[in-house]
Order: structure tokens, then sequence, then C-alpha cells
């Protein structure tokens, strides 16, 4: 390890731990949505909130506090606006700016208008997430709100979440796929990905570290004063102090799912055979309901690429997890040597889908959501619904550095995008909103390649997931909660 | 072939007419960003040749950016640009839109100088023509007749396959192939679909391809003895620079992204203008050339057929100079939103984005031209957002069709029309359908 290395060395109790940890063994969680009632008290609670930090302990921790702020947050709780201008324009103008809907696909039904929280006054100011082990959540939460709670915080929304044990509600294994993160900064970020890596750079998902750019992703750098005194200096700037640093971007969005359509849809297609329905919802989402990728695995069940399948006949393109990570390199075909230089100069490859997608590595997030709603089997579920259907969902939680060139991206040119990959008339299988674009009426068919023959083409796939609400977030770093505790009370009032 | 150009009218804004201009321009459309194509000033939708155009006013907020190498703010006139790329010449274009639209056209460009009541707004129009330094079309030879062509035969096909599915289905390519040629025949014939065989290459474009194919290497080996002599004091003179060019990258306020992505992401496609004045003095002038040629030559030359290097999602760009060669406008139409236009150009194309912006006053600092500069992700995003121009008006022929389908919807009538295909390209192909 060079000095580089050390010098960069995260420090874990600066961290919250959710960029390190799922907390799996904490199988109950609960995700508060707050408004602030009163700045000082609220800062007073934040002051000595017991947030839990990305330390390994042994034995683990049996419950864990995060907490995570939006820009009306920040702003209630006193920060100077000139502090919150420093943090990426996304998170400043929020998840429901008007452009921003429209490149995310919230709109019609899935419109912030729509939304049970999230925008206007049910825009929470922070969110509160309790994790516990079985039994212990009601009474951490109660012991950890303490007696100033009610005056400092008026309660928007309780998100309770459910343990499926590693099935989403649709009933597919999910979590599998994650990034690595590179945390020693071991990896040589700027030379060119030829093969595909699961392992991203650290400043992918913490801030004030190195991106896969070799740069840094937008946070305020402030005047070193008295209220900045404990934050870290800024690596790239050593005379400024990082409010990012150890912190990032969390993106939040309630995606209500209706699994009884979705099993019905395929069931009809499938003409109600067990084992047709499986491979046809297998390849909808890109993996079996256990997990398994669709194409052959090198190792583990996310060591794979989809090279081996260039005609998509195992792995159809439009495939959720296909969309979600098409887990390519910089360029195609692994060139070397003057073979690289032609194809950056543009003689590469040239059939059709050769080079379509962007280097996936830009483009990473880490996922930390949770499901929620009561667990309905894919051959219950095949039956009507009763009158008062609990809703089923997921509390879809994602980090990274850059909202803009990650989560908006991958939700906008790859989820969303009626043409990826060379497809048309099609969004993802699962998330699509099935809306028409200008000149496409139709959206609502799914691709699927046969291999010497003709594609097969669903149509009519009906709107499977709905947005209810979402917002964008920082998970300060332990010292940037400290120092919002204390330039809230010394900014103006 | 009928091949590709581009038009460009440039004209200066009378000052005080430049808010009824911008109110005259926003009838055009339904909404921000949102062209009706029908509107009564100029329909759009009436020419048959035109693929893309806009209306936009070079309104430059950067003007300042000059004092970074000790100079005054310079006074520019205010210009409006009527631009647009057609099938065929541009000339031919301007006299074909000025009568179909003239009323139009002379009621938005009496906001200019030199129009009255009696100019022969053809001349005038062609009189105020700025030619492009360096101009891209996707694939050249592809009219907007035959992009609509073949976009009606996949409508057509798709939903004949989705109507005999199941006898299709285990097939072999081949006896696919010939089912489908039948059925296109047949609706050839009934006159319900109708595909236009490619015209001739104009005689005299292909004199001008081949002269500018030949000439402009044997120029530059002409002029090579010249070149070897000045080259290293001239690439001193560039590294010096390289290191010590101020850049000028700070974040846009969020009013004005806000304004320039209320135009954006209202089709498949977006429209993206950019303008800013160049590093002074004689060594960036000519490397700015000296790109702009180099890329102008591949584009028209090399990157004929949907390729600009890496990049796939263009439909036609190009730069123009303008002000005696002081400023620089670029003008796109490319798919997908912004963010990911711009992430395609950093991790595609890299070097070939850096040659020729590093050459306007604040880009990101580059070394030996190619490299550096935009690997800085958020200094370049920020220079691009700082210098982008909201477009009052902008036009494109096939809503919802971006450059891949139209590559698609090529190939599938392509592989309909040909006999002599081998058992792997009709498999390909039939992977199409």
């Amino acid at each position: 390890m060079g000095s580089s290395a050390v010098s960069s060395a995260v420090d874990y109790n600066d961290l919250q731990g959710l960029v390190r940890f799922g907390y799996k063994s904490m199988k109950e969680a609960s995700y508060v949505l707050i408004r602030i009632r009163d700045a000082e008290k609220a800062r007073a609670w934040l002051g000595s909130a017991p947030v839990t930090t990305a330390v390994e302990m042994n034995p683990p921790p049996s419950t864990a506090l995060q907490v995570a702020f939006t820009a009306a947050g920040l702003e209630a709780l006193g920060i100077p606006r000139s502090v919150i201008a420093g943090f990426s324009a996304e998170f400043v103008g929020g998840m429901t700016e008007d452009s921003r809907t429209r490149r995310l696909g919230d709109v019609n039904s899935n419109s912030p208008s729509e939304w049970a929280w999230g925008t206007g006054n049910r825009l929470p100011h922070l969110v509160a997430m309790f994790f516990a082990e079985p039994g212990l959540l009601h009474g951490f939460i109660q012991s950890t709100k303490g007696a100033s709670w009610d005056q400092a915080f008026e309660e928007l929304r309780t998100l309770t979440t459910e343990n499926l044990d590693g099935v989403e509600p649709f009933g597919f294994a999910d979590g599998i796929s994650q990034p690595g993160i590179d945390w020693n900064e071991q990896r040589d970020h700027k030379a060119a990905q030829v093969t595909y890596t699961n392992v991203a750079a650290l400043g992918e998902f913490l801030l004030g570290y190195r991106n896969e750019y070799n740069k840094y992703t937008d946070r305020p750098l402030l005047d070193a004063d008295a209220d900045s005194a404990g934050l870290l200096p800024a690596q790239d700037a050593p005379e400024k102090k990082d409010l990012g640093r150890n912190g990032t971007y969390m993106v939040m969005r309630d995606l209500r799912q209706d699994v009884r359509a979705f099993w019905q849809f395929i069931d009809r297609q499938s003409g109600g055979n067990v084992e047709e329905r499986e491979k046809l919802g297998a390849a909808l989402v890109g993996r079996t309901r256990a997990g398994d990728p669709l194409v052959p695995v090198l190792g583990p069940k996310n060591e794979f690429t989809f090279e081996r399948d260039q005609g998509g006949a195992r792995c159809p393109f439009g495939a959720h997890v296909h969309r979600a990570n098409p887990r390519n390199a910089d360029y195609p075909l692994h060139p070397t040597g003057l073979a690289r230089l032609l194809t950056i100069i543009g003689f590469g490859p040239r059939e059709f889908r050769d080079d379509l997608m962007s280097p996936v590595r830009f483009h990473r997030v880490l996922r930390r959501g949770r499901e929620y709603g009561p667990e309905l089997l894919p051959t219950d579920a095949l039956e009507p619904g009763p009158d008062d259907e609990p809703s089923r969902g997921l509390h879809f939680i994602c980090l990274n550095a850059n909202i803009s060139r990650q989560f908006e991206f991958l939700q906008n040119a790859w989820m969303m995008n009626t043409k990826f990959s060379g497809l048309s008339g099609e969004s993802d299988p699962l998330l699509g909103d099935r809306e028409s674009v200008p000149g496409c009426p139709a959206t609502d068919g799914f691709t699927i390649p046969v291999d010497g023959g003709l594609p097969r083409r669903l149509s009519g796939v009906p709107q499977f997931v709905t947005v209810r609400g979402g917002a964008y977030f920082f998970l300060p770093s332990i010292r940037a909660l400290h120092y919002f505790v204390k330039a809230g009370s010394s900014g103006p009032q | 072939m009928n091949p590709q150009s581009s038009f460009m009218v440039l004209a200066p804004i009378i000052p005080e007419r430049e808010s009824a201009l911008r109110d005259l321009l926003a009838t055009m459309n339904v909404a921000p960003g949102r062209v009706n194509a029908d509107n009564t000033l100029i329909p759009f939708s009436r020419c048959e040749t035109l693929h893309f155009a806009r209306f936009v006013i070079l309104d430059d907020n950067t003007l300042e950016d000059v004092a970074a190498y000790g100079l005054a703010k310079q006074t520019y006139p205010l210009y409006l640009a009527f631009l647009g790329d057609v099938d065929g010449e541009g000339d031919h274009f301007l006299e074909e839109i000025g009568r179909l639209a003239e009323n139009g056209l002379r009621e938005i460009f009496s906001c200019c100088e030199g129009v009255s009541p009696d100019t022969d707004l053809i001349q005038w129009m062609k009189s105020y023509r700025a030619p492009a330094v360096a101009s891209y079309v996707n694939w050249q030879g592809r009219t907007v007749g035959r992009v609509r062509e073949e976009a009606a035969l996949r409508n057509l096909l798709g939903d004949y396959l989705q109507d005999h599915a199941t006898e299709l289905t285990g097939r072999t390519p081949r006896e696919i192939q010939a089912t489908l040629k039948r059925f296109v025949n047949n609706e050839t014939a009934s006159g319900r679909i109708r595909l236009t065989a490619e015209d001739s290459t104009p005689l005299d474009w292909r004199l001008r391809d081949l002269l500018h194919l030949v000439g402009v290497p044997l120029l530059f080996i002409l002029a090579s003895p010249l070149i070897i002599v000045a080259a290293p004091l001239f690439v001193t003179r560039l590294r010096n620079q390289e290191r010590t060019d101020p850049e000028l990258c700070e974040r846009v306020d969020d009013q004005w992204s806000d304004q320039l992505a209320s135009l954006e992401d209202h089709d498949v496609t977006n429209q993206f203008t950019a303008m800013g004045s160049l590093k002074p003095g004689f060594v960036r002038l000519c490397t700015t050339i000296l790109v702009l040629s180099l890329v102008d030559y591949a584009a028209r030359h090399v990157f004929t057929r949907g390729r600009l290097a890496r990049i796939r999602t263009i439909h036609f760009a190009r730069w123009v100079f303008l002000d005696g060669r002081r400023r620089m406008v670029f003008f796109s139409n490319y798919d997908g939103t912004v963010e990911s236009y711009m992430d395609d150009f950093i991790n595609k194309t890299g070097f070939g984005l850096n040659a020729v912006f590093t050459n306007g006053i604040g880009y990101p600092r580059t070394s030996w031209l190619v490299l550096g500069g935009c690997e800085d992700e958020r200094k370049y995003k920020d220079f691009l957002r700082r210098h982008t121009l909201p477009t009052q008006v902008w036009y494109k022929a096939y809503p919802g069709l971006t450059a891949i389908d139209l590559e698609r919807n090529g190939r599938i009538r392509k592989g309909l029309e040909s006999s002599s295909m081998s058992d792997k390209d009709l498999r390909e192909w039939a992977a199409l359908l």
C-alpha cells in the first residue's frame, strides 16, 4: 500500500454504517419521515442521537440508527443557504423539480401530485432510519426518540418494512448484485477498464474521495472557522473543510408493486402452464426466482457478463437485471494495443448492438432498500385480491456520490428508456410506466430474442410498479452531523 | 444517393425588436421546447426534405471571459440564427421555404437588420448564410422520405408479425424473409406502402466530394515543408499555453440550468446549442481550423454510416465561426438526455472533444490537445452548461425515432430487399424484426 492509500484510508468511525452494511441481521426496520418543528430542539436531539457508525463490532450491534437530510431539512435546521448551495444541483433542486420528473419517468400515474409523501408540505426534512433485531424495534424507537422528540419533530409518516428473507414482493431473490467498493483505493482509476469489474471507486459511493474519473464530486467545501473546525480537510483542497467527506447522497423512492397484476399477466401469457410461467417471469427479471442468472456464471451468482449472449437469447436485452447493470467495460471486445487505438478512433466492431451503452462503471449505485407489505406467493397472486388488499412494494434506497450520473442516469437512460440497447417500444418490464412518448404510441412491449428465429414479442404489458413517494437526501458523516448541530445554532434564525 | 447538407441564416437583430422577436418565436411552440410543426409562421411539417430545424437567438452569456486574457469585453451584434439539415442543397431549401412560408419568414426576419417590405427575401436569406467549418451527418444519403418509408415498413412488419406469430414460430430466417418479401411486395403493389429506390448521386456533388477527398490531403502534403519547419515552435507555444490557460468552469446557477432543462427531454432526441469565445492568438486559431478541418474531413469521408468515431447518438452536428473567427457556435441533435450525451462524449470520444473545445476560453485544461480536459467530469459539465444556450424553436421531422432506430429500420429494409444473404446475416436480420 503506497503512502497515498494510507492518507485516504477511510475512518469508519466517521461513516454512517449504512454505507458499509445492509444490516441484514437486523430484520426489522422503520423509516420515520419527519419535519422539523423546533430547530433548536431538533439540533439538540441530533446532537445526542446514537447514530451508528461503520466500525465493525464484535458482537455486532442489535440495533442501529441512521439519519439523512433533504435540502429543505438542512435549511429548516438553520444551515446557511450558501453552505447548502455547495451540494449538487440535483440534491438542492430535489427529486420533484419539473424537468427532473420528466427525466425520471415520474409523470402521469407516477407524478408527485399522486404521491403519499415527498412533495410540498409532505416533503420530509429528514429521515430517521431505525434497524433492529427481531423483537427489539419498537423499544429501540421509543427509547431513541426520547422525551423531546415530539417538541422537536412532526412525524410525517412512518415507513414500515417487512422481512421477506431476501426476496422482493414479486417473489424473486433480491440484493444479489451490489458493487464492491474499493475501500483502500487500490485500483488504478486512470487506466481504462478493458474487462468488466464489479469493484468501483470509493468516490462513487462516498463524497470526498476520488471517483471513477479519478476526480471529486460536488459537495460543499467550507472555509475554516469555529463551526467547521471539526470537519476533515478536503483531499483536493487542503485549506478547505470538506462537509461532504465520508457522507453521501441517498435516494429514496417508495415503489408500490402490484404483485397480482404481475403474476396474472405472466400466467395469461403462459397459458396457465406453471413451467412456462416461471420461465417467462425469469425472462422479464433476468434471473430465476432463486436468483440464478440466465447466462452461465463464472463462479458465484453475481459473477457473469452478457458477452457470451450476444443475441440475448438467454437473457433478453430488456430484462430488468440487464437494464440495471449491462456489465460492460469501457470498450466492446476487450481490445488491447493497436486494436484499442482503432476502437477509440471509431474503427471498432460495427454490428448493430456493438458499443451502444455507456460503460457501467460510471453508473453504479449501492442498494439499501427494504420491502414492505405481507408476502404473497405467485400461486396465491393468481387469485383476485380482497377489497382491503394491503399495499406491497419496495422502499428503494440507493447511495451514490453523483445523483445525476448514477441514480438518474440509471433510471432515465436504462430503466425508463424506451430505446435501451437498440430496443424500441418497451421500458423496464418491472418499473416501466408504459406511457406513450411522442412518435411512439406503444411502450408496453417486451422482446424475447430467440436463437436463429423471430424474437417473441409481448404486448400490453401492464404497469406493475407505481411511484408513491421519494426524495433526495444527504447521509452525512458523523463529523458533518456535528457540524449541522453547531452551524445551525450559529446561523441566522 | 441524395446527399444531405445544412443551411444557416445568421442575421443581427434590431435591438428594439428583440422582445417582439422572442414573443413571435414563442408562438411557434405549443409549450416551451415543444414546437407546433404545423404552426402558421413556418409550417415545418410541409417541408418534405427537412430533417431538423431551429431558430435560436445567439445570446452569449460568457462575453466577459476574455477578461481572463486581459482583453476588454467586445460588443457583438445579437444574432438570430435559422438553421437546419436538409436533403439536397441548402440554397434549394431556402428557395422552397421562401415560397412556402414567405409571410412567416418575413415577419420573423423583419426583426433583423436589412429586411424591408420590398426586400427579396430568398436573396436576402442566401446572402446572410453562415457556412459551417465542420459538419456531421449521421448517415449520408438517408433522406427524410427514406426515414419515413422505412419507419412505416417497420410498423407494417411489426403488425404482420404480431398477427402471424404462431405460424412463423419455428421457421428459419430464410423462410421468414421469403414470407415477408411476398407480403411487402403485395403491400407495395396495392399502394399501401412505398419503398422508393435510392436516387442517383448528383454529378456535381460527386465531383466536389472527390475534389475534397483528394484536395485536402494534397494541400496538406504541399504545405508539409512549412508545417515541419513551423511545428516545433508551434507545439512549444501550444504546450506552454495549455499549462497556463485559465479554466472557467464555475457552476451555473440553478435558475439557468432549470430553464435549459425545461426545453429538454420532450422527445427521445434533444437539441444542443453552445457558444463561446475562442482563445486569442494565432496558434489557437490555427489549431482550431486544423482540428475542425480534420473533423470535417473525417465526417465527410470516413464517418458516414451511423457513427462519429464511437458515438452513435448524433443525428446532425456542426461548428460555425462568428465575428471574424473570434467566437464559435456548436449545434447538434442527439438522442437521450444532455447528461448521457455529455457522458458519451467523455467516455467515448474524449480525445476529439478535447481537441476541438480546448480552443474555447475556459475549457478544463488539456495536455497535448487530446488528454485531460473533459476527463475532469465536473468541470467539463459545468463548462458546457455555462455555454449552452436556450433554443427558442426546434423541429425534428421524425419524433420518437432515434438514430439507432433509423439504422435498424434501414437494416431491416436492406435485408428484405437482399437476395444474397448468408445464413448468419439472415439470423442477425431476423433478430432485428
